[in-house]
This record gives C-alpha cells, structure tokens and sequence, in this order.
C-alpha cells in the first residue's frame, strides 16, 4: 500500500513548494470572511502574499543574531514536519518533528530578553504542553481504526475513521483553534489585527524573520487540515467538504469568543478535549476486545 | 571470564589505594588512569562477548560466598552502629529485621544449595558494563576537578577525599559486579554494597540535612533489601537444591515459580529506583555533591533497580502484579514530570525528569513485551548519557555562579557559552527529537498499542511527555536569553572538566546517530534471545531520524551567513528603556528587567502532587502484595 | 515595485495628545473605513511597523520613547504627523514643558493638520506617506541611509 520512493518524494516536494501558497490562500479567505463577518469589506485575498513579501524587503532588525538561527530552523523543521506528513510517513515521526519546530520558535522568543518575547514564549510552551497530547491521541485513534501509523496508509484506507473517532475528531477541532491561533485561545500571538500583550511571541522579530515565521504558519496550517482530511480520507470529495466546514467553524469560533486566560486554555484542552479522546479510545478499545473490528 | 573479574576486582583494587593515598597529585593520576583502564577494558568486554550471547562462567561459591557473609554482616553491625549513633529507629529496626533475615538464610537455608554459573554476560550486561565503564569512570574523572573547587567553596566540610574516591570505586566495582552477576545472593550482596555507598556519600557533607537525607534513602534502599532477601528465602525454601537460585534458571523456569520472587524483587527494584512512594530519597539525595547524583542517583546505582525489573520483565509480562507494577511506573512518569514542572531547583528538576525516566522504563519492563523491553534498555542507555552530563553541567555552573536556581541560570549563554551549548545538547537529548529519548518515546507508544491496557499507558505518555517538553524548554529558553552579562566566567574551568564534559556532549550526539547500531548488535539480539521474536526498525523511519539529526547539526552553521551582524536593537520595551534591559520609571527611576519562568505551583505543586502520587503508589503496591500472598498461600 | 505600499502596517503612538486625533485614528479601523481594505494593519508593536502614527505634541516625559519607538521601527519606515499638536505643538506650543511637534524630535515625513485630524485626511495622509516609503525603498536598494542624518535640525 506505501506507494513507492519517487512519488513519496515527489508528494513531499510538491507540499515544500505549494503549502505556502495554498496555506498563504487559506489565510487570504480567512481574512476576507472574517472582514465580512464584521461588516467590513476586508483586504484582497493576497493580502497574506503582499505582507509577507513586503516583510521581505524590510531591514532584518534583530536583538541578537541568533535570533535567525531559531526561526529559520522553526521553519525548515515545520517544512520538514509537513513535507513528512504528505509524503505518507509515520505520524508520531510527524508530531515529533512538528514539536520541534515550535519549540525553536519558543527559543527565539525567549533569545531577546524581553518582557513581552517572554511571556509570548512561555504561553506558546503553554499551548504546545496543551495540544501536542490531543494530537498524539489523535495518531493513537486513526492507528487502533487502520492499524497503522503510516499517514500514506491511513490516508488510502476506505475506513470511514470519522465513524469510530467523534470524539476525537470534536478534541482535534478544539486543540485546532489553538494551533490555528484563533480566539479565544490565541494567546501566545494572534493573527489579522488582534493584539496580545504585543505581538506576543513575534514581538522582537522583524521584517525577514516575521516573514518566515508566517510563511511556517502557512505551512503549518496546510498540514494541520491534513490531519482533518485524514478523518474523512474514504471519500476525497466528503474530506474536503469537511476541511471547509471545519475552518469555517473556526473562523466562526474566532469571531463570536473574546480571548481566555492560559488556565482556561489548559483546562479545555486537557479535560474537555482530553477525556473527549479517551472515552471515544476506551470505547473503541472495549468494542475492538468485542466485537473483531 | 577474566575480564569481568578484572572489572570487578580493579576498581577495588584502586578503591584501597585511594583510601590509603592522600596526595592530591597521585590521586589525580590513579583516578585518571584507571578512570581509562575502566573505560578501555568495558569497550573490549563489547568486542569480545557481543555476538556470544549468554555465556556462563562457573566460579566456585565458595569461598566468595562466605566472604560475602561476612561483609554483609559487618555492613550490618556498621550501619546498626550508625542508626544508634543517630536514634534512627527505623532504620535499626529495618537492618535488625534485615539481617536477622539474612542469618537465617545463610544458616538455615543456605548449606546445601549448590549454584553454580555465579556469573554471567549477556548483551544486556554489556550495555551496563559500558555505561558503567565509559560515564561512570568520567564522571570520577570529574569528581576529581569537582571536589577540589567543592572544599574550596565549602571550608567547613571536612576534606575527606580519599574516603569519598575510595566509596566511588567501590561503587564502580559493585555495579560491575551486581550486572554480571547471576547468582542471586550475590546480586543481593552487591546490591546492599551500592545501598551503603550512596549512603555515605548523600551524608559526605555532614550537615544535618545531609545525615538525614542519607538515613531516608537508606531505609527506603533497606526497605526493598528485606523484600530482596525475602525472594531469596522463598526460592530457598521452594527449591532446596539451589538451582532457582540462578537468574538464568530462574527466568526460564516459568511464571508459576518465578512470579514471586519476580514481584519481590521488583518492589526492592522500585525502591532502589526512586518511583513513587519511595521518591522522596531520590530528591533528597541532591544534597551530595554532584558528580554522586550524576553517578549513583541518574546514570548507574538508580538504574541497578530498572535493571533488575527489566531482567524480570518476562516473568512479570502478562501477570496482573507485572501491570500493576507498570502503573506504578506509568503514574511515576506523569506524576514526577508534573512536579518537575513546578520547580526552580535545579538539581531537583533533574532528579524529578530521572524519576520520571526510571518510571517509564519500570512500566515498560512491568508490561514486558518485547518490544516494550526493547524500548526500556533504550531509555536506560540514552537516559544514562544524557543526565550525566546535565548533573555534570549543572553542577560546574553551580560552583561558578554559585546557585543551582534555574531563575540564576538567565543568560548562561554569555556567561558560559561552552557550557550553556553543552546543557543544551544535553536538554534537546532528554525531550527533543530526533534525540534518543523521543525515539524510546515514539516506539513505547507503537509498543503499547499493541500490549493488553496498553491505553491507559499512551495516555499517560502523551500527558506525561508534554509535561516533559514543557519543563526542559523553559530551562533552554532561561539558558539563551541575551542579557547583558557578557562577563564569561567559565574559564576557571579544568582541562580534565572540559574533557569529560565534551566527550558526554559527543556521546549524546553519537548515541542519537548510531541507535540504529547499539539496537542491532546488542539490543536485538538480547530481545530475540529470550522472546524468540524482536523489533525491527522501520529502515525508512531511520534514514529519516538520522537525516534529521544531520538537519538539527547542519542549522546552527547558518548563523555563518549573518556574520556581518544585521543591525542590532533592544528588546521591544513598550518605548521606555533606559539602556536595553531595564525600564525609565518615574522620578528618574531605572527598573531593571527581571524576567521569571511560570512555576505554576498551584497546579503542579510538589507536596499535593506527591500526595497523590505516594497515595496511589502505595495503594498499587499494597495491592500487588495482597496478590502476592494470594499466590504463596 | 514594492509591496511596502500593498500591506503599510501601522504602529501608533499618543505623545501627549488629548486623545481627540487617537479617537479618529482608531475611527479608521472601524468598519466604516475599514482602512484594512488597503492591507493597513494597526500593529502595536513598532518591530513589526512600516508607518509611524504620532498624536499629540512632545515633551520631555515622552521624547525618549518617541524616539526609541523611531528607532525600532525597521527600514524603510515614514513618519506621519497627525494633528496639530504633532505637528507644531499646537495650543500648547507656549507651554513650559512643551519641546513643539514632533519633528523637534524625529523626523517627520507627512504632516496631516486639524483639530482633531478627520479620518479622512488621516486616510490621505497615509497614502500619501505610501508614496515616500516607495521612494525610501527604492533609495534604500540603491544604498544609502533613508534617514536624516539628525533629527529636526533648524527647525
């Protein structure tokens, strides 16, 4: 079932290349819904693309070189995470290696000793702590469904995984507010114009660098509905529906909440979510010791 | 044979000679020397036994079995003059009961057996033998540097350096011994010898703190020596001829005879091992110098216990007392992790993250597939590399800034750049991947998945591990801050210091590199050995893993591209700074930055957190020793 | 061609101003404006800043942050006066603490006079401020420094 070498390097290649621009589109149309959402008209579907070529050709004003060193690495790990990930490989290689990358985005908050880096860093860290059990979780339900960790697998199986996998399916949504920075728990940074505590971890990077790290959000966000395909991979055109449906409710989350305390974050993430994809695995393992799935 | 007699014998042998030697410069020598010749015959041990499989050596029980006797009891009398001495009553009672125990076994039970094949090298003695062999004799090459700069700091402690060299290669020689023994009786006599020499050395200080942190650890460490002398008098009684005696006979005989002494056994592992109930001692232990807790309380004496429970792993897999002693592990790890969370300490966030590891390893070896065993000696090499060299680094800046407070550690990287970048390397090995410790991670996961309640342990794996990414990266992130301390302070540091370290720093790198090597020539086979069955690595995922980890080395040589600097700037500080790092307040008031980690102690307090920790351990254990009278009734 | 002029972003800063120009700034965000249309964000944070919104005249309390802020706004960046007080220091010029507009400090690229400023003419301001920061990048390709080398000499 693992397609061969070249057209597994070939997907990977193809998503180091195209991720951006999709993820770069998403952004686009999320801004421009969210705009229409309150009344406004909003900014041209590029924006995303304008704003991150402009950061371009800004100075690269940094508190200590270093600093580059951290978002680049957060960048080529993401790149690396993602490109994993559609080239069909093991998942929690995939989760591990996505961990990675934020934890260098983490580095470089904490790099420039400043208050608001600071408290952007240790939030993030608070998120990372927060999403990454969902998301291993996640991997741990499509394999006792598929019986197999390898994406490439679970992505051609005609299992509909989304059946035996609500709840964990509701818990990956919740983490996927976090992960998306979405309100209300965008706390570490925030997108379009919202503020936390300035710009939380990207407050002390500049031009080039900001350009990187959101081009790193863009290939984030691509793999992140990737996993929500992966939900519904028995039927493409029901998977992609899906990912519509689930980023429109996101966006639709980000309008109607105001932001929660890192408490909250936690909390929601590990209890709500948490026993969400426990009982649906404890059901799932009790149904599997019973009836032979 | 004559190496493991040479590893045993020679670090006792230089034990003596450092007790007796009170010259700075010959001891810097002997250690030295035979921190090598250690380090050099380990390696040779490799070559020569690792496609040999089990071989068995036949060294007569007698007269060593005797001699054994008789150390024992003077320990025995020792320690008893000591709990007096110190009105420790539970520690008298403990080594009373212990050794009344041990009387009558070796009165009673004893005449009559006849093991034999007292002792033994498989490949997973190996991996002890090197691990106690290559770190354990640089963390004494470290010692050495260690202590001089320790007495320097601290004049009121009395210098006595060649007791504390003399007890550190005692100790060496009793982990040689205790992992290539195969007679249990002797396993128990090394055991106690290891017991004793963290005692001494948790006490070297002499302040009350230290006496009573030594006392605890002793009778938790007696604790588990009773129910270890207890296996060995139910297997006497079982079996009078002996033969049960013998670890490999032991194993092979089944779970109806071997489940008891298994299940003893474990819980003394348990002790030894710090988990749950017991892991007060392991915290409190931080108070000896650091080389001790790098060698005895991280890489070595702590892992005697995961290595016993993991010798026992066949016996205990699939058995209701083997899950329980898992869960034990498992609520270890989460438990441990979450406390590491909430403190500042230093040293005692490194003593939490080993408990945490022991813990995982011990529920590994406590559902004991194979795969999951696999996973356990893998943890146990890449733990033992790299927490040694944390302990090692942490304890260097200790003496420099003079604080084991991660909050004091806030721009180490300017401070200290070698060894900022060394605890880094060391922190990315303990949580980062494609470091060992996330592909122990990753395969305990695939492992579990597939082993009965394999969920409960994924999910106290994947809470557990975050907690863990949570803990180690604050720390990173406090190392590399940019504050304006450019003042470098590192450079009082030893030459040996520097050697030590930097070859702990490669070791982490290189074990991360070539698992994929220590996996097929030691580890697998050793796995096949006694399942018939092993893990195979997933040829793909590793060319992955390592082109990673190339990856991770080749980022850093891109800071070459801004060597001429990009324009500098402050930290944003919302436009009042007066000069980068501190604010303009009022009134011409300048307010320095002072920048703090979240602790969160509400939520991870250490003494709520431990409550429920010990409450659940004991009530798991309590359980599994209902069980287990069950079982002998 | 630049995408400076497609995506200004905007960090915005009250000197000491009476919060009468703040409120038509912050005016231009709302959806009657909607200045995002534009691709014209309100960052907060001067590091992530293209154009820089000054209220209010500078005194001696707020001129070294005015000028930190300045400073860490990356190249190429304009500086926009808005109001009067920014601009000249206004009814308060005369007053002891007063050092005048803001150019006393910094200097200024678009002055966008009133009382308060209409959102409107804040709007013009901006755009026209898009023009300079082209011709600023287009200087900065060809090497150089943007900026004056002293702020607000001779005047």
């Amino acid at each position: 079932m693992i397609p061969d070498l070249t057209v597994r390097v070939g997907a990977a290649l193809l998503y180091i290349i195209l991720a951006p621009l999709v993820g770069g589109l998403v952004v686009g149309i999320d801004r421009k819904v969210t705009a229409r959402m309150q009344g406004r008209v909003g900014p041209p579907v590029l924006q995303p693309f304008y704003d991150v070529l402009k950061l371009f050709e800004k100075e690269n004003l940094v508190v200590a070189t270093a600093q580059n060193y951290y978002v680049l690495s957060y960048l080529v790990f993401m790149a690396v995470a993602g490109a994993l990930f559609f080239s069909g490989g093991d998942m929690l290689l995939v989760i591990f290696a996505f961990t990675l990358s934020h934890i260098f985005l983490v580095l470089g908050a904490y790099n420039s000793f400043s208050p608001y880096s600071h408290i952007g860093a240790e939030r993030e860290l608070i998120q990372i702590i927060a999403y990454e059990p969902m998301i291993i979780l996640t991997a741990v339900g499509m394999y006792m469904v598929t019986k197999t960790f390898y994406v490439g697998e679970i992505a051609t199986s005609t299992i509909p995984i989304i059946m035996y996998l609500p709840g964990i399916f509701i818990g990956y949504l919740i983490v996927l507010t976090i992960k998306l920075r979405k309100s209300p728990f965008d706390l570490s940074t925030s997108h379009h114009a919202h503020q936390e505590i300035v710009k939380g971890v990207t407050t002390d990077f500049t031009g080039p660098n900001l350009a990187i790290i959101e081009i790193s959000h863009w290939y984030e966000y691509v793999f992140l509905l990737g996993v929500v395909y992966l939900f519904f991979a028995f039927n493409p055109f029901i998977a992609i529906a899906a990912i519509i449906v689930a980023y429109f409710v996101e966006i639709l989350i980000d309008n109607t909440t105001s932001r929660v305390k890192w408490q909250l974050t936690l909390r929601t993430a590990w209890i709500i979510a948490g026993t969400l994809c426990l009982v649906n695995l404890g059901v799932l393992y009790y149904l599997q010791g019973v009836l032979t799935l | 044979m004559n190496e493991l007699l040479f590893l045993i014998a020679f670090p006792l042998l230089i034990a003596v000679l450092l007790l007796l030697v009170p010259r700075d410069s010959i001891r810097d020598v002997l250690v030295t020397g035979s921190a090598a010749v250690l380090g050099i015959v380990s390696l040779y041990v490799l070559y020569g036994y690792f496609n040999r499989n089990t071989v068995m050596f036949d060294i007569p029980t007698e007269p060593w079995g005797n001699v054994m006797t008789i150390i024992e009891l003077l320990l025995a009398v020792y320690i008893l003059y000591l709990g007096v001495k110190h009105r420790k009553s539970f520690t008298i009672a403990l080594i009373v009961l212990q050794a009344g125990l041990l009387l009558w076994y070796e009165f009673f039970l004893k005449p009559g057996m006849h093991p034999e094949n007292n002792l033994f090298i498989d490949q997973f003695s190996i991996i002890m033998a090197l691990i106690i062999g290559i770190i354990g004799s640089l963390i004494c090459v470290f010692a050495l540097g260690y202590m001089k700069t320790f007495h320097h700091h601290h004049p009121e402690v009395r210098d006595r350096r060649n007791l504390f060299f003399f007890i550190l290669f005692v100790f060496l020689s009793a982990m040689f011994g205790l992992v290539f023994a195969n007679n249990l009786a002797w396993i128990l006599f090394f055991w106690e010898i290891t017991t004793i020499c963290s005692f001494i050395l948790i006490g070297y200080s002499e302040t009350e703190e230290a006496t009573n942190n030594a006392f605890l650890a002793l009778s938790m460490n007696l604790l588990g020596g009773v129910a270890f002398v207890g296996a060995l008098i139910f297997l006497a009684i079982t079996d009078p001829s002996g033969k049960s005696l013998m670890l490999d006979y032991l194993l092979s005989s089944g779970q109806a005879i071997a489940l008891v002494p298994a299940v003893l056994i474990s819980f003394a592992g348990i002790t030894k091992s710090a988990l749950m109930p017991f892991s007060s001692w392991l915290v409190g232990a931080m108070v000896a110098p650091t080389p001790v807790s790098a060698l005895l309380h991280s890489s070595t004496m702590v892992k005697a216990g995961v290595y016993i429970i993991v010798r026992f792993a066949p016996v205990l897999s699939g058995t209701i007392e083997g899950l329980i002693i898992a869960l034990v592990g498992g609520v270890t790890f989460l438990l441990a992790s979450f406390i590491a969370i909430s403190q500042t300490n230093a040293k005692k966030v490194l003593a939490y993250s080993t408990i945490a590891n022991l813990g995982l390893i011990v529920a590994c070896a406590g559902v004991g597939t194979f795969n999951l065993v696999w996973v356990a000696i893998l943890l146990i090499v890449f733990h033992a590399v790299a927490k040694s060299l944390l302990f090692l680094c942490v304890g260097t800046v200790e003496h420099r800034i003079g604080s084991r407070n991660i909050e004091d550690m806030s721009g180490l990287i300017g401070r200290m750049p070698k060894i900022a970048v060394m605890m880094f390397v060391g922190m990315a090995g303990m949580f980062l991947a494609p470091f060992g410790m996330v592909i122990s991670k990753w395969a305990a996961i695939e492992a579990f998945i597939q082993s009965p309640f394999g969920l409960i342990f994924i999910a106290i794996l994947a809470f557990g591990g975050s907690a863990t990414v949570f803990y180690w990266s604050k720390w990173m992130g406090k190392i590399i801050s940019v504050t304006r301390q450019p003042e470098v302070v590192e450079n009082s540091v030893t030459k040996e210091k520097w050697a030590v370290l930097y070859i702990l720093t490669a070791l982490v790198i290189i074990c991360a590199l070539i698992f994929p090597l220590i996996s097929a020539v030691l580890i697998e086979p050793f796995v096949m050995n006694i399942y018939g069955q092993t893990t195979l690595l997933p040829l793909a995922n590793l060319t992955i893993m390592i082109l990673m980890m190339g990856l991770l080395l080749f980022m850093p040589f891109t800071m070459l591209l801004y060597r001429t600097a990009p324009k500098h700037t402050g930290p944003y500080m919302a436009g009042r700074p007066t000069d980068g790092h501190a604010f303009a307040g009022s009134i011409g008031i300048s307010r320095e930055v002072v920048l703090s980690n979240y602790y969160m102690d509400r939520y991870f307090g250490e003494d709520k957190i431990f409550m429920i920790g010990a409450a659940t351990g004991w009530g798991l254990l309590l359980f599994a020793g209902t069980l287990l009278v069950g079982v002998i009734l | 061609m630049t995408y400076l002029t497609k995506s200004p972003w905007i960090v915005h800063y009250d000197c000491s101003s009476c919060n009468g120009c703040d409120i038509e700034v912050l005016a231009a965000l709302t959806p009657v404006y909607d200045v995002e249309r534009f691709g014209i964000i309100n960052t907060g944070n001067p590091k992530h800043a293209d154009i820089f919104l000054v209220t209010g005249s500078v005194n001696e309390q707020n001129k070294p942050v005015l000028k930190n802020i300045y400073e860490q706004i990356p190249e190429p960046k304009v500086v926009v006066a808005i109001g009067i007080c920014a601009t000249s220091g206004g009814i308060f010029r005369e007053c002891y603490n007063v050092q005048g507009g803001i150019d006393k400090v910094i200097p200024v690229d678009v002055y966008v006079p009133g009382c308060a400023a209409r959102p409107e003419s804040i709007i013009d301001g901006v755009v026209t401020a898009l023009g300079i920061l082209a011709k600023k990048r287009q200087a900065m390709q060809e090497g150089g420094s943007t900026t004056p080398a002293k702020a607000g000499e001779g005047r």
